[in-house]
């Protein structure tokens, strides 16, 4: 953990300890310092430390229960932490920080912090009563102002981006989960985010359907984006992710780089979870080669 | 077609028998026969007679006026309010949600018979003029000796309570409180997901209600809303409390007393209302079917139906 005390005053208030690193090109884009939230008093994070530096692929690892997709979640307010700090390209997140003092950020101003951060939903949560088109346009025109035309443009660029350029019409129930969750994909990126975040993007998907959203992640992450992602796939943390982090009971128990994480775990916990995640996918790539094994 | 392979072929089994059905039809027939015979034996009836009532200029302008415009009025009221006070029911701001609470609990708990026979003659009874202005504007005036009571503007309650206007203003607000649950359920059957993506895209809350969740909600407000506005077609016979007298029950009874055609006036009014409500039934599976896009298999472009083997989470 950090030894930067919190209610340390900083002379500029919007930085905080960022201010000391201010003028280097190596300010995080995202700092998380000492997160602490509870639901009814059960403590689901416990001190979380998390910096992501621009251009990074941090994936959040663990079992479920671990915490991983509240921490996402409180990085774009969809959960308000209860202590520590959450700063996103140098600004506060959730406050306004006036001399030591914080203050709740009105909801108008809450929308425009998440406006530049994209987030991808495990259940997909697209708009069920517009098309993939309306889905994507629907944030620029109605919170950027965007005109129609420009918007529709760059919504198609995105879908062709995805896969989807043949399906603007289609609307979301008339997609497979794969499709759906690659236009949730091109809807997040629509508003030009610095950062996205994914909650287990693939969960929610039949395992044939995975490799295609993972390939549009993938070629995010070779653009340069700047990505958050909670998943079980253990084959893209290791492939993709610059950074991996282990999270169990609310606390980081361990993290670096994925090949160090992924294939030379130091703790007992994270031993133990990756073992439990190899033998589940040997078991499916078992399953795989028998029904590959043509019949005598 | 049976076939020489010992695979099973083709079914061709017989159906269950339903006896039930055929005796339940047997007795429908005897009893709607009965009925036939009744009508065309039984004179007091008077087909022709309600027909011909059914025609009269008042009746019909009753229709127009008391039960056409009458439930189009008020449900315009009742939809626009009722939306309004369920988002005021679920807002943040609890002054806000108690103000929704009271109108709730006062505008369902009153019969809309009284509330109109209130409107009709207790309002204008106790204030004749409705001046909106200052409050106690008059005393400040005498206070400040100014000749101006600071009055803006004047209603003549009077006059205005016995319009139709106020008939449909009446059955409005008593219609916005039966509304505003209806639309408080169709907001909360919304996926909670809906308003963390709506969010998550930086729409404030107001943008998200209106653009994302409204339209969601209209799938489950419409149903109940069309049972509502038939009811409706219905409570417009209260207006003759009011008292309203260009309304279909009220003109229609009163050419039966009139002319001693009790029953064929009462059948005519009958065919009125059934009329209208038929008509209503017919544009609510419209309004269902186009607030119902992108859900379920009734999805509009059957073009890109998914692709076979691709299943859905």
């Amino acid at each position: 953990m950090s030894d930067t005390t919190t209610s340390e005053p900083t002379s500029e208030p919007t930085t905080g300890p960022d201010a000391r690193s201010r003028t280097g090109e190596d300010r995080p884009l995202v700092r998380a310092l000492n997160v602490l939230k509870s639901f009814h008093g059960n403590e689901v994070l416990k001190g979380i430390d998390l910096d992501v530096h621009r251009g990074e692929v941090v994936c959040l690892l663990g079992p479920s229960g671990s915490g991983k997709t509240t921490f996402l979640r409180c990085i774009n307010q969809l959960e308000q932490i209860d202590g520590g700090r959450i700063w996103v390209d140098g600004d506060l997140v959730g406050f306004r920080d006036d001399g030591g003092q914080l203050y709740h950020l009105t909801d108008k101003q809450v929308a425009a912090q998440r406006r530049d951060i994209g987030m991808v939903f495990q259940r997909f949560n697209l708009f069920p009563h517009m098309t993939a088109l309306e889905n994507v346009m629907e944030a620029p025109v109605q919170v950027r102002g965007t005109g129609k035309k420009q918007a529709k443009a760059r919504a198609l660029e995105l879908l062709e981006q995805v896969g989807l350029g043949d399906k603007p019409n289609a609307y979301p129930a008339q997609l497979s989960g794969g499709q759906q969750q690659r236009v949730a994909i091109a809807r997040a990126l629509a508003m030009d985010p610095k950062l996205m975040l994914f909650d287990e993007p693939t969960s929610a998907l039949d395992p044939e359907l995975v490799g295609e959203v993972l390939r549009v992640m993938r070629e995010l992450a070779d653009q340069g984006m700047t990505m958050i992602v909670v998943t079980h796939e253990m084959g893209f943390a290791r492939d993709v992710a610059d950074h991996v982090v282990f999270m169990d009971g609310g606390v980081v128990v361990e993290e670096g780089k994925p090949k160090d994480v992924i294939s030379n775990p130091q703790h007992e916990r994270t031993k133990a979870f990756l073992k439990r995640m190899r033998s589940e996918h040997d078991e499916a790539a078992a399953d795989a080669e028998s029904l590959e094994t043509p019949k005598p | 077609m049976p076939t020489t392979d010992d695979r099973p072929g083709l079914i061709e089994a017989r159906p269950v028998r339903h006896p039930g059905r055929w005796v339940a039809l047997a007795v429908i027939i005897v009893l709607v026969a009965m009925l036939i015979s009744s009508f065309i034996t039984n004179d007091r009836w008077g087909f022709s007679t309600a027909a011909e009532i059914m025609n009269q200029t008042p009746v019909l302008e009753g229709l127009w006026k008391g039960t056409i415009v009458g439930t189009i009025g008020a449900m315009l009221i009742g939809v626009v309010g009722g939306v309004i006070v369920a988002i005021l029911r679920l807002s943040h701001n609890p002054v806000l949600r108690g103000v929704s609470f009271v109108y709730t609990w006062f505008f369902r708990g009153i019969p809309r018979l009284v509330l109109l026979a209130m409107i009709g003659s207790g309002i204008g009874f106790l204030y004749a003029n409705l001046d909106f202005g200052i409050p106690f504007g008059k005393q400040l005036a005498s206070l400040m000796g100014l000749s101006s009571d600071f009055t803006f503007f004047t209603l003549d309650v009077n006059q205005f309570s016995s319009s139709l206007l106020a008939g449909i203003i009446g059955l409005g607000l008593s219609e916005a409180a039966y509304m505003a649950e209806i639309a408080r359920a169709g907001i909360l059957s919304v996926d909670k997901g809906q308003n963390e993506a709506a969010a998550a895209l930086g729409m404030n809350r107001g943008q998200a209600m209106r653009r994302i969740v409204l339209p969601q909600a209209m799938r489950v407000i419409v149903p109940p809303t069309g049972n509502e506005t038939i009811a409706m077609v219905k409570d417009t016979s209260l207006l003759s409390a009011i008292p309203i007298i260009t309304e279909l029950f009220y003109q229609t009874r009163a050419i039966g007393t009139r002319t001693l055609q009790i029953m064929p006036s009462f059948v005519a009014v009958t065919a009125w209302y059934l009329l209208v409500g038929s008509v209503l039934m017919v544009g609510q599976y419209f309004l269902e079917k186009r607030f119902g896009r992108g859900f379920g298999t009734g999805a509009p472009n059957k073009r890109f139906a998914r692709p076979a083997g691709a299943g859905g989470a």
